[in-house]
């Protein structure tokens, strides 16, 4: 590994410290990559990325021509964070998931935290994905919030902040499983070296924690999971995720709802459902109640969802607290409901609906990162300092015309690690997206997909604007080949 | 299994089968007309006839030369069953099933797929029209021999194989009946080299020159319809493609030969019982063609009842099972 001219930049890097030492952890793949020879790794950079496109790894553009594929790029060069560090990220992950449960609950019934003043009434009202239907709603387990995908950054200072909750539909965790399959194969040796924790059995927990939402009286409960079709971006995800579980991947017209009770139609009639894992926005699931004009949904879900024979994961409704600029309450949520205080912090954040972050984001549109609240996968966002004076111009008129729906960050320096760019190592700014399932107990896979975003000093890591991937290792130990593990 | 999974997996096997018959149509027609008399070499027409496209030809094109029938049957996206369109259609109806077929089927569908889109783009001129035509039947036998060897044979694959007999069964009776449509310059001309030319061409539209020849040796009208139409040994020909249909159609339910349990079962048993019984004479005494156009009906009747018993579930007959 040619890392003698590899420039920290003055960025936080994930593989070496200031001094350029390598970081706890990750000495055991630093000694693995610099005994390979330039044309291995680029040999193997090949045949990962070969592999990925084999397997028929893609995702689909929106805007391009319809139904066109592209691969997640990947890159080679793993982002390790060690286990005691992970700990703190895990605890810290698990509490925010349950205070914001207990939000969602607490919206769609007493609304305690509305009256105590805690969150804005107005705020949470406003918000586009609070659904007035679900006022009263009982999910199974009063679990709301099933599965999660939670963006972490970490800063100039080292320190992991949350950047959004994910609460819908998080996509993704099929490239975690993926990649970590082709990283074994390309990398044994280093993997041996490391040890690192397994995610493999993430389809089997998932599985488990949706059959656990089965109505009672079910020996065999029949889950199946829910796609928009071949068109929406992640199919290739909702087709892997039933096939790795092992049950059905179903389409709206699959469905139909009879006596309140969901059905799928098969070859020799139709057959009961009893949890639907959706990856379906509210919005479409049921024209009955939501869009009537749903294409995608199922008359007459809601219902049956009401009368507790069919569980939906996320529940309906979840959306309220993935609001942009509710966000901002969470740490306030963790006060209030578990009276503890946030393991992991927000990222600082203006609501343009308060006057005064407004007066400061309108000034400071050169220096900050500005957001619809309702928008995700890097759509409808402006970074002022990467922008044009006409963007900006246009983004600040647009958030002056309606400043509930938009928020502002400030542009922050995430941190690198080394990637594999035109045949030598270049530092890449990353993030982090854990998967978190809210079952019995709550369950955080050990890593999670780190996004990176490839073009040189580029912060937007989505794969919809140039990002790619890593395999993310959380490692117990770092054993050194012939060397002292201590 | 899901009604729709069922369906896709059906019409998958079946495009693709689809796209092989029109390429093998027009790589024997091609390899006929250079046989052909000075005069008579323009025979485009009838391969489109016989498609049963003849209409919406016409609203594209106003001649049925070889360029514009080649170009309609090939690459024309307007033509539902262009080869191109056919393999768009299977490739979509595939990644709709992809946790249901085996990777490499996937793979196979997919550069198959993008094969032909690349020669489109290309400009659709073809060079060597036999060498892009053997290309796409080995396309397509690869498919389905991944189909056989990579699939688990179950409830999905019997659908799949389902529908490639059947349409087999319609595209091998079709190919007999350009014969029907070829133009002699006269009567006299029945029973020439140049007839045999004509007869050896539908062989070789169906893959049965060679089998052909080591059965019955000399070319003879009778004897190739005996073949084409009567034998149950020869892949393509029609008895063994209804043979091999209704027995996956059984497999499904898994009804006794000689039952039926649905509307597919009942109009599929009875069309093989009468082909079981046929003989040359009897086709012969109703007409050639006559006999190829209500075997044609017939085959959609089947059609129609597979997707009513199995794709089409009406809610209300459920509704009261439930």
């Amino acid at each position: 590994m040619l890392i003698h001219d590899y420039a920290l930049d003055g960025f936080y890097d994930e593989m070496f410290d200031d001094h350029g030492n390598p970081r706890p952890g990750t000495e055991a793949v630093i000694e693995r990559f610099k005994q390979l020879p330039l044309e291995e790794l680029q040999r193997r950079q090949q045949a990962a990325e070969k592999s990925l496109l084999q397997m028929g790894i893609t995702f689909s553009v929106y805007g391009d021509e319809q139904g066109a594929e592209r691969i997640f790029p990947f890159d080679i060069v793993p982002r390790i964070i060690h286990q005691s560090e992970w700990a703190t990220i895990e605890q810290g992950l698990k509490q925010r998931v349950l205070a914001l449960n207990h939000f969602i609950d607490d919206v769609y019934h007493e609304k305690n935290i509305l009256r105590d003043c805690v969150v804005p009434e107005e705020l949470v009202l406003s918000a586009s994905g609070y659904r007035p239907e679900c006022v009263g709603l009982n999910p199974p387990g009063g679990v709301w919030c099933h599965i999660t995908g939670t963006d972490l950054i970490r800063g100039a200072d080292g320190q992991f902040y949350v950047l959004e909750d994910n609460l819908r539909c998080p996509s993704g965790v099929s490239y975690v499983l993926e990649n970590r399959v082709v990283m074994k194969r390309s990398f044994p040796k280093a993997f041996d070296a490391a040890r690192v924790m397994p995610v493999a059995d993430y389809p089997n927990r998932l599985l488990e924690m949706l059959e656990n939402l089965a109505p009672p009286r079910r020996d065999k409960p029949v889950v199946a999971v829910w796609t928009p079709g071949i068109y929406n971006s992640a199919y290739f995800e909702h087709s892997f995720l039933a096939q790795q579980m092992g049950v059905e991947l179903v389409e709206g017209r699959d469905l139909v709802v009879v006596d309140d009770r969901v059905m799928m139609r098969t070859t020799t009639g139709l057959k009961p459902v009893d949890v639907l894992y959706r990856r379906i926005d509210d919005d479409f699931i049921d024209p009955e109640e939501f869009r009537d004009d749903s294409m995608l949904g199922v008359p007459g879900v809601m219902r049956a969802y009401r009368a507790g024979r069919i569980a939906l994961a996320n529940a309906p409704g979840t959306g309220v607290a993935d609001d942009k600029a509710i966000y901002a309450y969470v740490p306030d949520m963790i006060r209030y409901y578990l009276d503890q205080a946030p393991i992991l912090n927000n990222v600082e954040t203006f609501l343009c609906w308060r006057e005064q972050d407004l007066k400061h984001v309108l000034a400071n549109l050169d220096k900050l990162v500005v957001k619809k609240v309702g928008e995700s996968g890097g759509y409808g966002m402006l970074v002022g300092p990467h922008a044009t004076q006409e963007e900006r111009d246009d983004f600040g008129l647009q958030v002056r015309s309606n400043p509930r729906n938009y928020i502002a960050q400030p542009t922050l320096a995430l941190s690198r690690v080394p990637t594999f760019i035109d045949n030598h190592f270049e530092g890449r700014h990353v993030d982090l997206r854990p998967y978190i399932l809210f079952g019995e107990d709550i369950y955080v896979m050990p890593g999670g997909l780190t996004r990176v975003a490839l073009k040189k000093g580029s912060l937007v890591v989505n794969s919809s604007q140039g990002g790619g991937s890593k395999d993310t290792w959380v490692v117990e130990t770092s054993v050194l080949e012939g060397g002292d593990s201590c | 299994m899901l009604s729709r999974v069922a369906e896709s997996i059906h019409w998958m096997a079946r495009y693709v089968e689809r796209a092989e018959n029109v390429a093998r149509i027009m790589d024997a027609n091609y390899h006929m007309i250079l046989d052909l008399p000075a005069g008579f070499g323009g025979q485009w027409e009838p391969l489109i006839v016989t498609t049963g496209d003849e209409e919406l030809f016409k609203q594209f094109y106003d001649e049925f030369n070889r360029e514009n029938v080649v170009h309609f049957l090939t690459f024309d996206d307007r033509n539902p069953n262009s080869i191109f369109s056919c393999l768009r259609q299977a490739r979509e109806n595939a990644r709709s099933v992809r946790e249901w077929i085996s990777s490499e089927m996937w793979q196979q569908i997919n550069t198959f797929y993008l094969m032909l889109k690349d020669a489109a783009r290309q400009g659709g001129g073809i060079e060597l029209p036999h060498d892009f035509f053997v290309e796409i039947m080995m396309a397509s036998h690869l498919f389905t021999g991944l189909a056989e060897n990579t699939m688990t044979h179950d409830e999905a694959w019997r659908f799949g194989r389902l529908g490639y007999m059947l349409e087999r069964a319609d595209k091998t009776a079709r190919i007999i009946d350009v014969k029907y449509f070829i133009l002699l310059p006269s009567l006299d001309y029945i029973g020439t080299p140049f007839d045999h030319i004509l007869w050896g061409s539908i062989l070789r539209s169906a893959s049965a020159f060679e089998m052909y020849r080591k059965r019955y040796g000399q070319i003879a009208p009778d004897e190739i319809i005996d073949f084409l139409v009567l034998n149950a040994e020869f892949p393509r020909a029609i008895h063994y493609c209804l043979i091999m249909a209704e027995f996956s159609l059984r497999t499904i339910s898994g009804t006794m030969r000689g039952r039926f349990s649905n509307r597919a079962e009942k109009t599929l048993g009875r069309l093989l019982a009468d082909i079981d019984y046929i003989s040359v004479e009897d086709i012969k005494t109703m007409g050639l063609h006559e006999f190829i156009d209500g075997l044609q009906t017939r085959l959609n009747d089947v059609s129609d009842a597979v997707f009513d018993t199995f794709f089409s579930i009406p809610e209300l007959r459920t509704a009261e099972q439930s």
